[in-house]
């Protein structure tokens, strides 16, 4: 369930598969679960102008972002009947094709897991104060914008 | 009145410091920003929000004196 005190969100380098794995392992004791839904944010090899994305480098305004994580999920809890909720995202320099966004919701039905997974997701492009430099292949670079 | 200010992503490229202390006569944002848009003539091109003691505020906010960011685009997920 939800704690009071925010947790720290953020990890640093690529979220790695084992971690995901391992994330679901977890989760076979809690047998109340009937669905789980996970989102993968990966880097993206944009190519801009004819220069590949290589990397992002992440940076936030930390203590803040995990204010606002917390914000969420408290809301994602209140609106949806959630058995729990994981949320971490990558810090540093993460390549393209990993994983630098995590979100695993979980609920007795599938219904409520799409629904919450699109509504955290969404606020977590929204609201939380993360940055990042797209670095192209030759080191240049230029500021990734969310939509 | 002073005030702590952070930088964050691309607005560090402008001010080439993540922080710095700036003394603000007057009580609102808007002071505070004409004071960093004189200290640094590259800002105004920036687009960015500022929060306040980690709240975002506008212009027309009274400044109490707790921690200012300047938070350029969000770029999360």
């Amino acid at each position: 369930m939800s704690d009071k005190k925010p947790k720290n969100v953020f990890r640093e380098g690529a979220i790695s598969s084992d971690f995901i794995g391992n994330s679901i392992y977890k989760h076979q004791t809690k047998t109340s679960i009937g669905a789980h839904n996970i989102f993968l944010g990966q880097v993206r090899a944009d190519e801009i102008d004819g220069k590949t994305v290589a990397a992002i480098e992440y940076t936030a305004y930390e203590d803040m972002a995990n204010q606002k994580f917390h914000d969420i999920r408290e809301a994602a809890f209140e609106k949806f009947e959630l058995t729990c909720m994981h949320i971490y995202h990558s810090l540093g320099t993460v390549k393209a094709g990993e994983i630098c966004l995590f979100v695993f919701v979980s609920s007795p039905r599938r219904k409520v897991v799409f629904e919450a997974l699109e509504y955290i997701v969404e606020a977590i492009k929204a609201d939380v104060p993360v940055f990042g430099k797209e670095i192209f292949e030759d080191t240049s670079h230029q500021w990734k914008v969310n939509n | 009145m002073h005030i702590t200010v952070k930088y964050f992503g691309q607005i560090v490229e402008v001010t080439n410091t993540q922080e710095e202390t700036i003394e603000v006569v007057g009580s609102h944002i808007s002071d505070l920003v004409g004071v960093l848009n004189s200290k640094y003539d590259q800002l105004e091109k920036k687009d960015f929000q500022i929060a306040q003691n980690q709240e975002l505020v506008s212009l027309e906010t009274e400044l109490i004196g707790l921690e200012i960011a300047l938070l350029p685009p969000f770029a999360g997920g």
